[in-house]
């Protein structure tokens, strides 16, 4: 018969012992989802390879955008090459995959069964939130850094290691031009936090992991569409994704943070009352499922 | 639900709230009054913008552009009047609905209209007096009304402060920089005057100009040679000459994009301005830039109310320094234009700069041919191009600045080892040889980036018309040529090139072909000056991030702290007298909503015991179990785990172990894997788990390493019981365990319940099923509608209510029968009524039976736990609900 402490615990149960990062990380890893997610990432780089080399160098001027002069330099270098792969993922796969880690990580506990074994352990409701959280975030930025590594390790084999080539400024040289990178990719996390955000916050208020996913991806579309009207004015500052193309001035020299510290504090407010608000529902709702 | 739908509210209100006020119009605070105002000779189309409040309000003359109307100038009208100045606005003599010839700013016409106004405003009762006929007047103006502000104020000192924008010192300068015709300006110029419908019944040739004005230009247009006439012309219509007059404190604002009237001419108006204040501010548009960046037009903005507030309403601090500039920083990522930042100087140091840094440049003398009639001729700028031709020298690109093969040489410095921050004019001395003795040269300074990349910057060149050149350069001397003033800063790396250049497309050179040879005689002497970025809105968002990271964090640990604290101290709490009874609930409620689902139960599990919860579908008894568990939250009453109040999440439910609304797995793990990934989570050391005893009671053989999706939902249904006792807990709490077994497994379940019960363990098993609790359970709790009609050990309930199962022919028939006799029954499978019989005895009910002619095979007295829950709670369970 097991002894008991001040708190009335099963013997060697600690709240603070349960359900730790790592065996998170390990339940997390263990989903075909996780690694497929991951896989892509690597496989990304590798079909744009294939792509250009197949491709060749085409002068169709059609369709050039904002980052018309990125496509541009995107063969330049190792660099460059893994700034065009994070940059064409930004807008959508980045968003999918921030949006899957963090809205699928409790629904699908919940549509399982498996939450409620889990609160019954019992692992406190915070930290099952938080250790969740910690995880999704681990598991977007792992996918963020896989896709940059690859990037980086395939194009310098490829296109050999050169100056980052920004198309808009001077070229900066790699090691600075590395660093640029880095922030580059520092700077899209920071505003998917806005993904991370409301994909959480469904998915603890849904048993649908399919829901809270697509539900995190439709408010980012529907914030999108809402920046591109002009005629909102003022108020497009408040649309979580205003900022989302601010990385552009770690491309130009001297770089500019403005609209960097700007987002930064755009997507904090936001994460942190998507987060808090979830934090809050959870840990007073009924779970059920 | 209702709660639900009053947060909605609430948020969609303050969201409305929120766009509404930030779309909605400030409410204008102001009059427009249009007036036909009669300066001497001619009409002038005027409004007047007059604050609503205020008895009398202080004055401002806003002019207008060339080629404008008052109408032009209407945006800064409405935001000065918003301030509460009375604006007046006027279209100029020669344009639109006034009357009159365009004289070029005349003293005798434009200024004396101007005057005019002066007066106009003087005999108003609502403006502002100084003196009588004095009105307190500021004059606001830029490019021709600019230049319209520094003559004003240099003929009438009634005028209390000027800030004359973008405009030039002495035409001849700005027309004829280094003697040589700026022909693509003087002639966009000239056809702004050609009006579409002339009033005064202009000439094809001359439009609205006035004839002196028209002639004039038609001949130095056509030679591109300033006569002395010409020269004599345009120095009345400049500023220059009584500049020395004005008494006006003067804030100049120049353009640094500005080809027409570049940074020299501010320079040159500041220089001349001996008898007022004068400040300077450049910024990063002008004629070729337009209004510059969003942060550009706040600064201006700012500056030029500051500078009227002070001077003409005579409210705000003296506004400090003289100098403020701005330069181009780098792409507005956010809203797809440039960004520039601000810089101040205490004093404005001239265009030489604070010092002066000198770079070599390298090259050898070259020679350079002069294309016939100037074409092709490079293109340096596009006058009114707007911000494309200062945002292609930005890019880095050649941008226009393409220097054409054979009337070029360059002159390159190396590498720079440190960053530039030019803020002037740069000099270079050059030599120039010309068999005619005569040339025109453009003398350019060029970025150039280290992939080669060259920039000029703003597009700007100086050009310069030589004479007296000899024919070999051993003999030239060395020629100072100031290049334009601009902001720059050059990077370290980037090296600095010097071109110099033979004919370019704004400037009309010489017909005939020509060859000259050139060369760089000096070092280039690079202004420089140390000032301080001025701060905005944009650097304190740094700060605004700082605390914002600083509060997230500081929550986020108090949270965390306040929260175990709390969590801590009532964990620990124990219930005297509980500390040793595994479970107790009383008064246990929970509603949702309206809805109530379980009304009112008490009960207890001692060691020892196997309880059965037992009731009807949607009885409560998973409701109950969900709150024991705690995964919801009971509305009332109490629930004691081993004396500690539950709360989700409490710690002594670590000694319960659970089966709730049926088994939960993670689908792609094994059976194994589950337990293993469970008992993980419980953070308890791997040997307390007790797996091989585990897996036994699951028995599941190979398939526990198969996937769990494959399971049936018997195989899950053991595999969940298996996990509920990992680790032996204490209490075992069981939601319909024998749900999808089979008879033999169901048997088995059985004996493990009963075993797990010794050695001072205890069991609480809810089911639907009589016999299962009967056969199973010591003590039995029985629920109807979210209440506990009956709760003790199972012999002692199961002895209340003695009932007789009737074996009979016509089912239909023996119902109604006993319907007469007023007995409770209940159905039990085909042909068998099990019937509490009450006061009549068997006798009596087989003789009724019969006599209405229902066979009866068979009469069974049954002692039973099913009958004791028939008696209980009736024979219909309708209208329990779904619990």
């Amino acid at each position: 018969m097991s002894t008991t402490v001040t708190n009335g615990a099963a013997a060697g149960y600690r709240p603070t012992a349960t359900l730790t990062f790592a065996s998170e990380f390990m339940r997390q890893w263990r989903r075909r989802r996780t690694q497929w997610a991951l896989g892509f990432m690597v496989l990304l780089p590798v079909i744009i390879l294939i792509a250009f080399e197949i491709g060749g160098e085409g002068d169709d001027d059609n369709g050039r955008g904002t980052f018309a002069s990125i496509i541009d330099v995107a063969l330049a270098g190792g660099l460059n090459f893994a700034l065009f792969c994070l940059f064409v993922s930004s807008s959508f796969l980045l968003v999918v995959v921030f949006a899957l880690f963090h809205g699928d990580t409790v629904a699908s506990e919940a549509s399982w069964g498996s939450l409620r074994y889990l609160l019954a352990v019992p692992v406190p409701r915070g930290r099952l939130l938080g250790i969740k959280l910690a995880v999704a975030l681990t598991y977007s930025l792992m996918a963020v850094a896989v896709l940059v590594a690859t990037g980086l390790l395939l194009g310098t084999l490829r296109y050999g290691w050169h100056p980052l080539a920004s198309g808009i400024s001077a070229d900066v040289p790699p090691g600075e031009g590395l660093l640029r990178l880095l922030g580059i990719a520092g700077y899209f996390c920071i505003s998917l936090l806005v993904v991370a955000g409301i994909a959480f916050l469904l998915s603890v208020l849904t048993d649908a992991p399919l829901g809270a996913v697509g539900g995190a991806v439709l408010l980012f579309i529907v914030s999108s569409i809402l920046d591109q009207i002009t005629a909102l004015g003022e108020i497009r500052n408040f649309l979580p994704t205003h900022f989302a193309r601010s990385y552009l001035g770690l491309l130009t020299s001297p770089v500019q943070f403005d609209g960097m510290v700007k987002g930064t504090i755009s997507a904090l407010c936001y994460a942190a009352l998507f987060w808090g608000l979830a934090f809050w529902r959870f840990t007073r709702k009924d779970v059920t499922s | 639900m209702r709660k639900r739908w009053v947060s909605i509210g609430v948020a969609a209100a303050v969201l409305i709230g929120l766009v509404t006020w930030a779309i909605l119009p400030a409410p204008v605070t102001y009059d427009e009054i249009d007036e036909r105002i009669t300066a001497g000779d001619v009409t002038l189309d005027a409004r007047l913008y007059r604050p609503k409040d205020g008895d009398k309000v202080p004055a401002i003359l806003l002019a207008h552009g060339f080629g404008g109307t008052k109408l032009s100038v209407a945006e800064d009208a409405k935001e000065l009047a918003a301030q509460g100045y009375a604006v007046l606005t006027w279209t100029a003599r020669g344009f639109g609905q006034s009357t009159g010839q365009i004289h070029l700013n005349s003293r005798d016409h434009e200024v004396k209209d101007a005057q005019a106004l002066l007066d106009w405003l003087a005999a108003r009762d609502d403006i502002e007096l100084d003196a009588a006929g004095d009105p307190r007047a500021g004059v606001v103006g830029g490019s021709y009304g600019g230049a319209l502000a520094l003559m004003l104020a240099g003929q009438d000192t009634r005028v209390d402060a000027i800030v004359p924008m973008i405009t030039w010192n002495d035409l001849n300068e700005s027309l004829f920089p280094g003697g040589v015709f700026k022909q693509s300006w003087a002639g966009l110029f000239f056809t702004a005057g050609m009006s579409r419908n002339p009033l005064a019944g202009g000439s094809p040739q001359c439009g609205r100009w006035a004839d002196d004005v028209c002639q004039t230009y038609l001949r130095i247009a056509e030679t591109g040679v300033l006569d002395a006439d010409a020269k004599a012309l345009n120095l009345t219509r400049s500023p220059s000459t009584t500049l020395n007059q004005i008494k006006a404190p003067t804030l100049l604002i120049q353009g640094e994009a500005d080809s027409l009237f570049p940074l020299s001419e501010a320079d040159a108006n500041a220089r001349g301005i001996t008898n007022a204040k004068v400040r300077l501010a450049w910024y990063t548009g002008g004629h070729d830039g337009g209004s510059g960046p969003q942060s550009d037009q706040n600064r201006v903005k700012f500056l030029t109310l500051q500078w009227l507030d002070h001077y003409v309403k005579k409210t705000g601090a003296e506004p400090s320094g003289t100098f403020t500039y701005s330069r181009i920083a780098g792409l507005d990522p956010v809203e797809q234009g440039r960004l520039a930042t601000g810089f101040q100087l205490g004093t404005y140091p001239g265009l030489a700069g604070t010092e002066a840094v000198t770079i070599p440049v390298n090259g050898s003398s070259q020679q350079i041919a002069n294309p016939p009639n100037g074409n092709p001729a490079a293109i340096t700028a596009l006058p009114q191009a707007g911000a494309l031709s200062s945002l292609a020298g930005l890019a880095g690109g050649a941008g226009f600045a393409a220097d054409l093969p054979g009337q070029h040489g360059n002159w390159l410095s190396e590498p720079l080892t440190e960053s530039l921050n030019v803020v002037g004019s740069p000099t270079v001395s050059i030599k120039a040889a010309s068999q005619t003795g005569e040339a025109v040269l453009f003398v350019k300074l060029y970025d150039v980036d280290q992939n080669g990349q060259s920039s000029l910057s703003n597009g700007l060149i100086a050009p310069i018309r030589l004479t007296g050149l000899p024919a070999s350069l051993d003999q030239a001397q060395p020629i100072k040529v100031t290049l334009p003033a601009i902001v720059r800063n050059f990077e370290d790396g980037h090296r600095i090139r010097i071109t110099i250049a033979t004919a370019d497309q704004a400037y009309l050179g010489p017909v005939a072909p020509m060859l000259y040879s050139v060369d760089v005689a000096s070092a280039v002497a690079i202004p420089v000056v140390p000032a301080t970025a001025i701060a905005t809105a944009d650097t304190l968002w740094i700060y605004v991030l700082g605390g914002l990271v600083a509060l997230l964090v500081i929550g986020l640990v108090v949270g965390i702290i306040l929260a175990r604290r709390r969590h801590s101290r009532r964990d620990k709490t124990i219930i005297d007298g509980y500390a040793d009874v595994p479970l107790h609930v009383r008064g246990l409620r929970k509603t949702y909503g309206d809805f109530v689902a379980v009304e009112s139960i008490d009960f207890t599990v001692k060691r020892g015991q196997v309880v059965g919860l037992l009731g009807p579908n949607g009885a409560g008894k998973t409701t109950s179990l969900r709150v024991l568990m705690g995964l919801t939250q009971a509305t009332e009453g109490e629930v004691l785990i081993f004396g500690h109040p539950l709360a989700p999440g409490t710690p002594v439910l670590s000694r319960i172990g659970a089966l709730v609304e049926g088994p939960g797995f993670q689908p792609h793990l094994t059976g194994r894997q589950n337990l293993h990934s469970y008992w993980k989570a419980t953070g308890r050391p791997t040997e307390d788990a007790k797996f091989p005893e585990a897996l036994e009671i699951a028995g599941l053989g190979d398939a526990i390493d198969r996937r769990v999706k494959d399971y049936s939902h018997g195989m899950k249904q053991r595999l969940a019981v298996a996990q509920a006792m990992l680790g032996l807990p204490e209490l075992l709490v069981l939601d319909e365990p024998t749900d999808g077994l089979d008879p033999p497994q169901i048997a088995e379940m059985r004996r493990v319940l009963q075993r797990y019960a010794t050695d001072g363990r205890a069991v609480l098993v809810s089911s639907h099923l009589l016999a299962e609790v009967e056969q199973t359970c010591t003590h039995v709790v029985v629920m109807h509608k979210g209440v506990v009609v009956a709760s003790g050990k199972v012999d002692e309930i199961v002895g209340d209510s003695p009932t007789t199962v009737f074996d009979v022919s016509d089912v239909d028939l023996a119902q109604k029968t006993l319907d007469k006799l007023s007995v409770t029954y209940a159905l039990d499978g085909n042909g068998s009524l099990v019937v509490d019989l009450g006061e009549h005895t068997r006798a009596e009910t087989v003789a009724a039976l019969v006599a209405a002619g229902v066979g009866v095979d068979r009469v069974t007295p049954r002692r039973r736990l099913e009958d004791a829950f028939l008696a209980l709670v009736g024979t219909s369970t309708a209208g329990s609900g779904d619990r």
